[in-house]
Parts: structure tokens; sequence; C-alpha cells
């Protein structure tokens, strides 16, 4: 049975204005879809889209100089880019949620727990303020809290890092969302705690059968979690796969430098096979393949015309002249 | 063999908050009776979660810091207790590494300028001696001469990087301190920079105290490894037998909670339960006990005692004995 689509990301492009006629694009014809039940991970480095990918997605680039000027958001047969704001308010939280890196900002240092969490579980349901309270705790016991009804009562600055993190996930399950973006998740977090965190994760897509995008520069934490893994690289994706595929057999070049360069335990190695160069600026990126400065197979070809994102095997696509 | 570098039961506590007459009534306890060698040439690393007290140890090495108690040997001299002018000569055998490179480079000064402040200050150079080695040092960590002009907003967080070790090369140190010099950069920078960190080692012969949380990256470059906990030495040992025999439960929790790129790797997860206890008050037994699937009664009420387990591997927890 092939499985219905969630979403499905269309011919996304995403331009950040500095003035009416001057841009750059964050992010740029960029095609996913994702199932239901399925945690697809998307990877890259910094300031090649990912995040930008996912707001747009949420709509939340309203107050940013940010614009989709290209493109359709279809989440659950509604192209999200035509619904009106209301809607996209009722959508927001209830249907689709989003946790960020930084735990202890995402929260308003200003309110306690229980304020801002029954906040967003009234806004969605017909619950009674006694009742959310009561969800709120039930919630936070759901992700590991040990003692609900204290950090209920406490500001986000009484929190450690681990448990804020534990509440904005009760806060983005609070209404059982269809679709989870997990945007770092767990980057500002030490690793036992990121090592609870991705289980309890784990855990609630079980129960509820929902679908995640977790956004990551971390491929560990991808091939943990991941069912299938998109790329991005200057703000295009360069390859997408199975994550099984993708580790036993990465086609693209940036793909496979990536894979190389990150040490792995136990490996025994004392030097690492590293990509030269760094990413390229926004605003100066190369003519061809962005990745022809930095690839040892660029021939006079990628640094003329960009190559297709293209099918390579059976679901496996790569953006790369090598493959086509 | 004499080390060259050695702390014996170092501690170091900041005070936080106030009394009335304005006295501290609180302590953080960020390093506690912390002792290991380090040797010519090797890479010796510390690793731990934040708040482990990982760079509060680094600091105190560099004499940016000073220990409460204890004593710090370089060279064979205690350091620990030396006034800012008497540790200056010193100054130039222990350079230090950040971790964020964009913070610790001025940003109104040109980098040949940065690079060659130390020279400056630690020899008689002339300015075009000095500008000769500038340009050397660019070209031995992968930039070049037509960079010295420059300001270090025109470049990336890896060249960055590169600048800052540029700088700590100048005056040929004998040690240097490496403070997570990686954390801050990008996965496929962060290879080339590593590569460069080892290279210069092979090249000058250098000693690093790497601080890091990454244990892949400390597997890569370490010779030794000190796994820190609240801000005790719980395990010391040589690379391989720290991470095939890791012997401390909270070593073993840390190795078990590192994700691997790998999807096919199957493996058994120890999840620790809770957070980090404060290090304002320390517990009055093992530190790790509170988190601890092995702990026992004598646990809560006695600091284990550190022993020597096999030669070079030294555990501090109660479930070895001597």
């Amino acid at each position: 049975m092939s499985q219905e689509n969630l979403l499905e990301v269309k011919h996304l492009r995403t331009e950040f204005f500095s003035s009416k006629k001057s841009s750059v694009t964050a992010v740029d014809d960029v095609n996913f879809e994702i199932k239901k039940g399925e945690i697809v991970g998307l990877v890259g480095e910094s300031g090649c889209g990912k995040s930008v990918t996912s707001l747009s997605i949420m709509q939340l680039l309203k107050d940013t100089p940010g614009k989709v000027t290209n493109g359709e958001i279809i989440f659950q047969g509604r192209n999200l880019l035509e619904v009106s704001k209301k809607e996209m308010l009722d959508i927001r939280g209830d249907k689709m949620s989003m946790i960020f890196q930084e735990p202890m900002s995402s929260l308003n240092p200003s309110m306690r727990i229980d304020k801002q969490m029954i906040e967003g579980i009234r806004l969605h349901t017909s619950l009674n303020k006694a009742d959310a309270r009561k969800k709120a705790a039930d919630i936070l016991a759901q992700v590991g809290i040990p003692d609900p009804e204290r950090v209920l009562k406490n500001y986000p600055h009484q929190l450690s890092g681990g448990m804020s993190q534990r509440v904005m996930i009760a806060m983005a399950m609070s209404c059982e969302p269809d679709l989870l973006i997990a945007d770092e998740p767990t980057t500002a977090l030490d690793v036992t705690i990121q090592a609870q965190i991705l289980e309890l994760m784990r855990k609630i897509q079980q129960d509820k059968g929902m679908s995640i995008l977790l956004i990551t520069h971390d491929l560990g934490v991808v091939a943990e979690m991941c069912s299938r893994v998109i790329v991005m690289y200057a703000g295009k994706i360069v390859e997408e796969a199975p994550v099984d595929v993708l580790f036993a057999n990465p086609t693209h070049p940036y793909t496979q430098g990536l894979i190389a360069s990150v040490p792995k335990l136990g490996s025994g190695v004392k030097v690492l096979p590293s990509i030269p160069g760094s990413v390229p600026d926004l605003s100066a990126m190369p003519k061809g393949c962005r990745f022809a400065p930095r690839c040892k197979y660029a021939t006079e070809k990628c640094h003329q015309t960009e190559p297709e994102l293209r099918s390579v095997g059976e679901q496996q696509k790569c953006r790369c002249w090598l493959k086509q | 063999m004499e080390p060259l570098l050695s702390l014996n039961h170092v501690s170091k506590t900041f005070p936080v908050g106030k009394t009335l007459l304005g006295k501290p009534d609180k302590f953080v306890h960020a390093v506690n009776d912390v002792s290991f060698d380090v040797y010519k040439g090797e890479t010796f690393s510390i690793v731990g979660e934040s708040g482990c007290g990982k760079s509060t140890t680094g600091r105190l090495i560099n004499h940016l810091l000073t220990p409460d108690s204890g004593e710090i040997k370089f060279l064979g001299q205690d350091i620990s207790h030396l006034t800012q002018d008497q540790m200056r000569p010193l100054r130039k055998d222990v350079q230090m590494i950040f971790q964020d490179p964009a913070g610790s480079l001025n940003p109104r000064m040109r980098v040949e300028d940065l690079i060659a402040e130390p020279l400056l200050i630690h020899t008689d150079m002339t300015k075009e001696q000095r500008l000769e080695t500038v340009h050397e040092l660019l070209g031995i960590v992968g930039l070049s001469a037509k960079h010295a002009k420059r300001y270090p907003h025109e470049f990336s967080g890896g060249q960055k990087q590169r600048i800052g070790i540029a700088r700590a090369l100048t005056v040929k140190p004998k040690l240097i301190i490496a403070d997570e010099p990686i954390s801050a950069l990008d996965v496929s920078i962060q290879a080339q920079v590593l590569n460069l960190l080892h290279h210069l080692q092979e090249k000058f012969d250098l000693t690093y105290v790497f601080i890091s949380h990454d244990l892949s990256v400390v597997e890569m470059i370490s010779d030794r490894i000190a796994v820190m906990y609240l801000g005790f030495v719980v395990e010391t040992a040589p690379k391989e037998m720290l991470y095939q025999s890791p012997m401390h439960p909270y070593t073993q929790a840390l190795l078990s909670a590192v994700p691997i790129p790998d999807p096919g790797h199957q493996k058994e997860r120890i999840i620790l339960e809770g957070d980090i206890p404060s290090t304002i008050n320390l517990p009055k037994g093992c530190p790790f006990a509170a988190r601890c699937k092995q702990c026992k009664p004598e646990c809560l009420d006695r600091r284990p005692e550190t022993v020597e387990v096999a030669p070079g591997h030294l555990v501090a927890c109660h479930l070895y004995k001597k």
C-alpha cells in the first residue's frame, strides 16, 4: 500500500529581502514529502536553508524579511500558502507544531509553565481552565517529568536545559499534532540528556503515530531516528534516500564527504577525510553546481550549468552530473 | 619520565550569593580534588558534560584562575601561586585556543597584528621579522600571506579558528590548551581543523590538553583521557582502555549515549535518569550516586577513592577495590 502523504512541499523558494529589489534566496526549488507516521531527517550545515524550510512550512516568516516567493506547501490536502491567517492559527499548534533548538529562549521567561501550557491547550480545545491544567500535568508526566505539579508552578529559569526541552515537547504534543517539526531539538543539550530526549521523541512518535520532520546537523542522530533523509546544501536538496541506503551508498559527493568527515566512535582513525573550503555565501552563489568549488570530481560542465535532482535508484535522488 | 604538567589535588570554588554583610554565603564547587599528569608530546583530553569543570580546569592550568588548594606544576615548578609578573615568562610556554573563534579575536585588529602581538610581548624581533613569522604561520595553518591585511569579520568560522591556532603557535609553546576548539564549527569544517591540529602536533612536537564534550572527536585525537563529572575526575585511562573497557558507570553511560552515524549499528543504550546535580551542594558520597544504577548505601555515605585497576587506568568508584 502506498502510504498517504501528510505533507508535500513543491518547488518551494524562500527569499530574504534587504530592500524591494535586492534579495538573497535561502531556499530554492525544494521538493519533498512526508508520509504519515514517518520520521524524515533534514540534514545540512549552517546556512543551508534547513531551518528556513521549516519556518516556511510553519508560516513563521511573517515578522522577518523572508517571504515564500514560489511553490506550494500541501498539508492534509490544503495549500498552506493560500489559507487565511486565522485558519493558519488553527492548524499551527493543533495539526502541526514545532520545537526549537534553544528550549530556554523559546519559553516565555516571565510566565509560569502552567500559564504557558494552559494558554496553548485552551486555544485549541474547549477545555476549561481547571481541565486544561489537569491535561498539562498529564502531558508533563508523559514526557517523563518526575513532579509535574511542581514544574507547572515554576518559571522557565528554574528548569534545566533538559527539563525545558521536555516542557517544549509537552507543549508541542499537547494537541496531539499530526506533524511535529523538530529544529535541532537536542543540539543545545548534553549527550546523556540528548539520549533521554531522543528516546522520548521516538516513544511518543510510536504511541501517537505522528510524523516528524527532524532538522539536524548531527548524522549520528539521523542514523538513529530517521527512516528517510534529505540532504541540503546551499539552499537546495542535493540528495534524498532511505536512511540505510544513504549511509551505505551515498551518491552525491557532498553527502559522501559529510559522512566521511564525521569521526565515528571506535573507528580508530587519526586523520579524517575532509571537504576543502567552506559553504558559499548566499549572495554569491556559484553559477553551476553549488558544490562544484569544493568538489574533487568537478568538471567544466559542473561549473557552468546546474544539475537537476534526479532519481538514481528506486528511492534515491541525487543532484549531480556524475549520476545523470 | 618527568611530566610536563602535573595537577595534584587541585580544587577551585567560586562564591555566589551574598549575606547581609556582603560575605558570600554559597560556593560553586567547580573543580574538586583533581589530579593528573600530562607528558610531553601527548594529547591529554578532558571530557564531560556542561558544568563538569573541564573549562575551569583548563583555565587553572593556564593561570587565568588560581586554585584554592592543591598545586599545579609546570616543568617541575609550582605555578599555582605565582603573581602575574612571575607568570609572564611562562605564558610563552602555555597557550590557549578557545571555543568561539569570533569572540577571541579583536574585531578592530588586522590579522597580522593579531598574530604578531604575542611576538611583540615575548620576543625582541624587529617588525620585518615579526611580519615574516606571521606570513610563515599563516601558511602553516592553511591560509596565505594575502590574508594578513584583513580583519577578522572577513573570515569564515573555520578560518577564524585557523587564525586563533596561528596566534597560539607564534611563541612556540610547549603546551597548548584547546578548549572545545571545534564545537562552534560546521561538521565539514571540524574535520579540517582536527586534521590541522593533528598535523601541527607532529610537526612541532606539541603537547595538547584537549577539552571537549564530544567523545567521538576525543577518541580520534587523544592519547589519554580524563572523564569529569561534577568537578571530579571519575576515570582516567589511555584511550584504548577507556573506549574498550570503560569502568566507571558514568563513563559507560556517557559512551553508550553517543549517537553512531550508522543505521545498522545496534547497541545497548544506558539511559541515565535525571539531571546533573548542582555543584553548590555537593553530594556527601560519590558525585554520581544519585543517577547511578549500581548505587549502594556506601556510595551515598563516602567519597570513593581513586584506584588503579590496570596500569594507567584510574577509577574513582566503590565498585572497584584495591
